[in-house]
């Protein structure tokens, strides 16, 4: 197939939840693969499974509050899995492996900068996210600063960094099933947006999480099955499996250090800034902050999240490692047995080829079925938070001035799944054999640049101000995006022009920096009356913020 | 009700000890963390021979790996020691100051 180049550069970052995977194109062309009947098996065992979770949940999804939060009633440890689910994607296991088994230390680097995000919101933004907030981040945004605007923003904030992410992971799911399953790219993506309708429609939230949870063990269990038959091979000593990657890789030593990847110190930064802070404003991250009962189990279920995250990440590496020594010496994995020239089936596959080389088709099919379900459970979070944001924030909020039945608000919120299911099929249809990189960068870009200001500065900083936010994440967004635009990701290599505008892939040293400050000054310049009210009104939200009086309860059930 | 509340909140002497104590460990955490990581990554972009030395003489394993390893290793403990102390001592300085003001 044609498309193969174009798509191949897509797919590494197309499967991405991360912006820095679509810096690297290491990959190779992407060919539908001979059908794989054992991971497809896998598969179908797994949908089945958590559609029989979606008919339990369905029956206990009767409020409002169940459908957006599971009514608070997930526990601190279940909800770490399940953050831990919704933030370690496809991307984690296939981009990152690969990442390392092409460039050595600097995928480990990256890998690193996906991770410190996550101490940091257990330090700054767990609790205060779990008093303040009820189902959106806009009730946290909007808690002392006017409703209408407030909330119209950050739904438009919400929805942009859910549809940009959407699309990678729906592009990402079409070229995996070629990949993997042997199957046309449009049966993908029709089956996961029909399968993520069904699981948010029907299920709400509880069916959510248990998706969540039950990938999230099956990511850890088949990682840490393929750690160990890799370590094994090497009678458990890394100093030995590094030597003979050092053998084997065609940079040599080179592998051990820093390359040239992160060389440039505003890159690196930029990059860092965005992964850092953009997590900490992913909509359907927060979202899972409300699920808990209280502040006390919203930071157990970050502290199980982050070992969660940290312990796969550190596997993953180990993983790319062990896949330079282990398939670099055998010619089978490269196309025409030239090794050190490309691999069989794209950059994306080296953890694939790992487990066939460690334990055959059975355990490659588990793989290939354990990064589909990634998807379609990381597809699920993102839906239903784009759904809550329609419904909770612009129907609810702006359009009904707080005053909807809870029926209509569910009656709503299922009606917007629908939508959120029919966009995604047919945004990852419109961008089939596109090359989607850019819009990681800008997810998280915008994520950072427009969504955690507004976020972390109504929660911290008593002098903001509606119009200072407004105006904030205004210039946050519109800066994000243009310099997304200007970049070469799109200038260059989307666009076809010769030289980019902009010089980095990543806006967020720049977008976010202006957004704090235009939101600090215009805070500071405004003197309406309004303006002096929403100041006054932080000193309850901090005593709330800090003690939980006040908060949103978890429901009876 | 919450706002009278909320005023007999704020004047318990309690409260300002609880935001005190918890604000400045969170930031005194996050700063560790961020410190450690950004010095690692400056390390990267302008130092990278000092992460390039191998860990022992002969060694293929270099000082990056295990110092990578540790920024996530030892910050997971610091979050482990954040949630320990605030769902321990304050927790229950939180429960009494609200038991205070009701």
């Amino acid at each position: 197939m044609r498309q193969a180049i174009r798509g191949a550069a897509a797919l590494l970052a197309a499967i991405a939840a991360a912006p820095a995977i679509a810096a690297p194109a290491t990959t190779g062309p992407v060919e539908q693969q001979p059908l794989n009947l054992i991971a497809i098996g896998m598969f179908v065992v797994f949908v089945a499974s958590t559609l029989g979770i979606t008919y339990w949940a369905a029956r206990r999804t009767q409020s409002a509050a169940d459908f957006y939060t599971a009514g608070g009633g997930i526990s601190g440890t279940q909800n770490g899995f399940a953050i831990a689910g919704d933030y370690m994607s496809a991307a984690t296991l296939l981009g990152l492996s690969s990442l390392v088994f092409a460039k050595g230390f600097d995928g480990f680097v990256y890998t690193i900068g996906f991770f410190v995000g996550w101490p940091i919101i257990t330090f700054l933004m767990a609790e205060r996210l779990r008093n303040l907030g009820k189902y959106t981040f806009a009730d946290i945004a909007s808690y002392r600063l006017e409703k209408t605007p407030i909330r119209t923003f950050a739904a438009i904030g919400s929805l942009t960094v859910v549809c940009f992410y959407l699309i990678v992971q729906m592009v990402g799911a079409g070229q995996l099933i070629q990949l993997l399953f042997g199957l046309p790219y449009n049966y993908a993506v029709v089956l996961v947006g029909v399968l993520m309708m069904v699981y948010v429609m029907f299920g709400g939230m509880i069916a959510t999480t248990w998706v969540q949870i039950i990938k999230a063990c099956l990511m850890l269990g088949g990682g840490t099955m393929l750690l160990l038959l890799a370590l094994s091979q090497f009678g458990f000593n890394i100093e030995l499996m590094a030597q003979k990657a050092v053998a084997t890789h065609k940079d040599g030593i080179k592998i051990m250090g820093p390359g040239s990847m992160l060389s440039d110190p505003i890159t690196a930064v930029s990059l860092s800034l965005g992964i850092v802070f953009g997590n900490a404003g992913l909509p359907h991250i927060m979202m899972r902050f409300f699920t808990v009962p209280n502040a006390r189990e919203a930071r157990k279920s970050v502290f199980v999240a982050t070992g969660l995250i940290g312990y796969f990440f550190l596997v993953v590496c180990v993983i790319g490692l062990a896949a330079i020594s282990i398939l670099g010496s055998d010619p089978q994995y490269w196309v025409d047995g030239k090794i050190g020239g490309k691999i069989i089936g794209g950059g994306n596959m080296p953890v694939m080829h790992l487990a066939k080389a460690l334990g055959g088709d059975v355990l490659m099919g588990f793989l290939s079925a354990v990064a589909f379900a990634t998807i379609l459970a990381v597809v699920a979070g993102l839906a239903l938070a784009g759904a809550s944001a329609i419904a909770h924030d612009l129907y609810v909020g702006v359009f009904a001035k707080g005053n909807a039945k809870e029926g209509t608000e569910m009656m709503v919120s299922r009606i917007a799944t629908v939508g959120m299911g029919i966009a995604a099929i047919l945004l990852g249809i419109l961008f089939k054999d596109q090359n989607v990189a850019f819009l990681v960068a800008l997810a998280f870009g915008v994520a950072a640049s427009v969504n955690f200001p507004v976020l972390i500065l109504s929660m911290y900083w008593k002098d903001l101000t509606t119009r200072g936010a407004l105006w904030g994440g205004l210039s946050g967004l519109v800066s994000a995006v243009t310099l997304v635009v200007l970049s070469p990701a799109v200038w260059k290599t989307v666009l076809g022009n010769k030289e980019a505008i902009f010089p980095y892939d990543h806006p967020a040293l720049f977008s976010m920096t202006l957004a704090f400050l235009v939101t600090i000054v215009v805070s500071k310049l405004d003197s309406s009356a309004r303006a002096r009210s929403e100041q006054a009104a932080f000193d309850d939200q901090y005593v709330r913020a800090q003690t939980g009086v006040g908060a949103a309860a978890a429901s009876a059930h | 009700m919450p706002q009278k509340t909320y005023q007999r909140i704020r004047s318990n002497p309690k409260f300002t000890t609880l935001a005190g104590d918890r604000s400045r460990f969170a930031w005194l955490l996050t700063a560790i963390v961020l410190i450690g990581y950004y010095a690692f990554m400056m390390a990267v972009a302008f130092k990278p021979e000092l992460l390039r030395a191998p860990l022992w003489s002969g060694s293929s394993l270099t000082v990056g790996v295990p110092l990578g390893a540790l920024i996530i290793i030892g910050s997971w403990l610091l979050t482990g020691l954040y949630v320990r102390r605030a769902n321990s001592t304050y927790e229950k300085l939180n429960n009494e100051i609200i038991k205070e003001a009701r």
